[in-house]
């Protein structure tokens, strides 16, 4: 996806502003010129610049590069299907694990992963339960890493 | 001396440390052989197993791992014509000229050895320079410190970026982030949007698995292409020739080995510009130049040797400051603080059985690397089959249990996400992402040597250059910073001579 240069240069100087508004309410240490102010504030100054020329550079540019455009994956639903389950698995495990539990979401975010990624049923489901066990056991067992068991907590092992 | 020699030595010979080299190799071996995973990425995915052990082996494992990768790369680069690792891309297609000749034993051979040859060349520099280094670092302050610091992360912008203005935007972002939290001179929560999570910083280790590893897994998913298709039936014997090649060409191994080191230990400059740079020094003053390109083997033999010797070059900078040569050790420091291996000069004085231990490390993954990348080339045809549409979805899971293992937080497992999506449209749109990480690394010490120097100077700027050593940085930083200035003026001011003449 790649967008012009104009709209990240208007992203950063945004972002630079802000910074700026926000560090003129950190305190500054008592006897001292320098506070913690300071720093993020040059860096503010220093993004407020770049996106400046960046926007500039960007509307010179504006006849010759598009301001969005899509790669080849958004005309094919497979490819787009595929990489918003990549956002979504990380996206369920985040919301779903604590409830649900380790295992089923892992292995339900496996499956679906697999199966847009075109592997046969079959082979997606068998390697997405083994996959999950032996992750599992290795973080759970070997690491103790505190995966949670969500709905399986009676059946803990 | 002799008695932390001995102590490195039996805390590298311990079985579970040469367990985990093995491992390591194979797994480093695995990673740098598919194409799409990159030897940063072994690395960051390798953190969260490191992160329950104890020192020494989870620097053996990262330390086995990078090299193996670095030199698999090779592999899908010369049987594939796709890299596997960055590293490889400078001579794919000279490496494939050679398969489709019939020589991709030769190739991979070449690769194979002089890789090795190249890694412990840069050992030793790094075991000679680095104490000496260190010596001399200790007398360093914190207006010296400021001005390597700020040399460091200018070098990442300036000398390793065609696109200055872009990789001082993701320099400015990975500093920015860096702020966020406690960790500042008057202690004061920034950044935190009064989030509990957020006031310790945000985590490096879940925002690098997100920048090398998802990043890395969404590009597969949106990527159209269709797979390569392996040329090569059979690999015969990779050794054979070498030896010869050895005795015709080591002008080309000792110039890769220095360029590579040398590359190596400047900050922000890693493995892949190391091999960029080292072929085409090797074109420039090779004596058959009209052969590069049609499967000519003495750039492969120059760049194999600078890319495996730039990865130890890197641990230079790491080990005696604490700045990171490249995204790798830029991981392996934030691994060493967690281990409480505070790196800069003091590592040497307070603890040098664990410096001769990595030293020791070293030479042990580059010896290893031969009998092991044999293995490797012979199963190549394999691994190089194995289905990413398996893997990837498995790398993903491994992301976020590993994200999730630092600190046990879900809140990481957002970073680590947030990171790969910003990294991977970054990347997109022509942005370099290892200015960000090191801006990330750096940023901390950089504020806090800073703040220090003007507290000292009671805020007069001429105290940062008040120094001999502090002002040669200066002076250099400065230099860095004019070059592409200079080098604008001077070309107009040939063009204008040029034109006057005509």
């Amino acid at each position: 996806m790649k967008f012009n240069d104009a709209i990240f240069g208007a992203i950063l100087l945004a972002l630079g502003i802000v910074v700026l508004a926000v560090v003129q309410g950190y305190p500054g240490i008592p006897g001292q010129q320098v506070g913690p102010a300071l720093f993020p504030g040059l860096l503010a100054i220093g993004l407020c610049i770049c996106g400046a020329m960046l926007l500039a550079k960007g509307g010179r540019e504006r006849h010759a590069v598009a301001w969005v455009r899509l790669g080849d994956w958004a005309a094919s639903p497979r490819h787009v299907l595929a990489a918003a389950l990549v956002i979504g698995a990380v996206l369920f495990y985040i919301f779903a694990s604590e409830r649900l539990g380790f295992l089923p979401t892992a292995a339900i975010s496996l499956l679906a992963l697999m199966l847009a990624m075109r592997v046969p049923p079959g082979r997606a489901l068998l390697i997405a339960l083994i996959a999950t066990l032996v992750i599992h056991t290795a973080f759970y067992k070997l690491l103790r890493v505190p995966l949670p068991w969500g709905v399986l907590t009676p059946i803990a092992w | 001396m002799s008695a932390a020699l001995l102590q490195a030595f039996s805390m590298v010979f311990e079985p579970y440390t040469i367990l985990v080299m093995v491992l390591a190799s194979l797994y480093g071996l695995f990673v740098g052989a598919v194409p799409g995973l990159s030897a940063t990425m072994a690395v960051a995915l390798l953190v969260p197993v490191t992160f329950f052990m104890q020192p020494i082996p989870a620097i053996a494992a990262m330390v086995t791992a990078t090299a193996m990768a670095i030199f698999s790369g090779d592999i899908p680069g010369c049987l594939l014509r796709i890299p596997g690792t960055p590293a490889s891309a400078a001579y794919t297609d000279e490496a494939f000229a050679m398969t489709r000749k019939g020589m991709a034993e030769t190739a991979l051979g070449a690769g194979l050895v002089f890789s090795a040859v190249g890694g412990l060349f840069g050992t030793v520099v790094l075991i000679v320079a680095a104490p000496a280094l260190a010596d001399f670092a200790l007398n360093f302050s914190s207006f010296e410190y400021f001005w390597l610091v700020l040399l460091g992360l200018t070098c990442a912008v300036f000398i390793t970026s065609d696109r200055p203005l872009k990789g001082m935007i993701t320099l400015l972002l990975g500093l920015l982030v860096a702020c966020v939290g406690l960790g500042n001179p008057a202690g004061f929560p920034r950044f935190t949007f009064g989030n509990a999570e957020m006031t310790g910083g945000i985590g490096m280790i879940p925002m690098m698995i997100g920048m090398f590893a998802i990043s890395e897994v969404i590009r597969f998913a949106v990527d159209t292409l269709p797979p390569g298709e392996v040329v090569v039936e059979k690999v015969g014997s990779v050794l054979s020739g070498q030896w010869a090649l050895a005795k015709k060409y080591p002008v080309q191994i000792l110039r890769g080995s220095v360029l590579g080191t040398a590359v190596g230990a400047l900050p922000g400059a890693g493995a892949d510009i190391a091999a960029w740079m080292s072929y085409a020094m090797s074109k420039k003053f090779s004596k058959e130049p009209e052969k590069f390109g049609t499967g000519h083997v003495e750039g492969i033999v120059e760049s194999g040797s600078a890319n495996n010797s730039a990865l130890a070059g890197a641990w230079i900078p790491a080990l005696v400051f604490g700045i990171p040569g490249d995204s790798i050790t830029a991981i392996v420091i934030g691994v060493l603080y967690m281990k409480n291996l505070n790196p800069g000069p003091t590592l040497f004085t307070t603890n040098p059985q664990n410096i001769y231990a990595v030293f020791m490390l070293f030479i042990i993954a580059n010896i290893i690397m031969i009998p092991l990348g044999i293995l490797c080339i012979k199963v190549a045809k394999r691994i190089l089959r194995v289905p990413r549409n398996v893997l990837m979805p498995l790398i993903l899971l491994f992301c976020i249990v590993g994200a999730f293992a630092i600190n046990n937080s879900l809140f990481d497992v957002g970073v680590m996400l947030a990171a790969g999506i910003v990294a991977y449209l970054l990347e997109e749109n022509g942005f370099p992402i290892a200015p960000a990480i090191l801006g990330v690394v750096l940023g901390g010490m950089l504020e806090e040597n800073f703040i220090t120097s003007m507290i000292k100077s009671d805020g007069n700027l001429a105290g940062f250059v008040a120094r001999p050593i502090a002002a040669s940085l200066a002076a250099v930083v400065l230099l860095v910073w004019l070059a592409p200035l200079l080098r604008k003026l001077w070309l107009r001011g040939r063009r204008t001579a040029s034109s006057t003449a005509a």
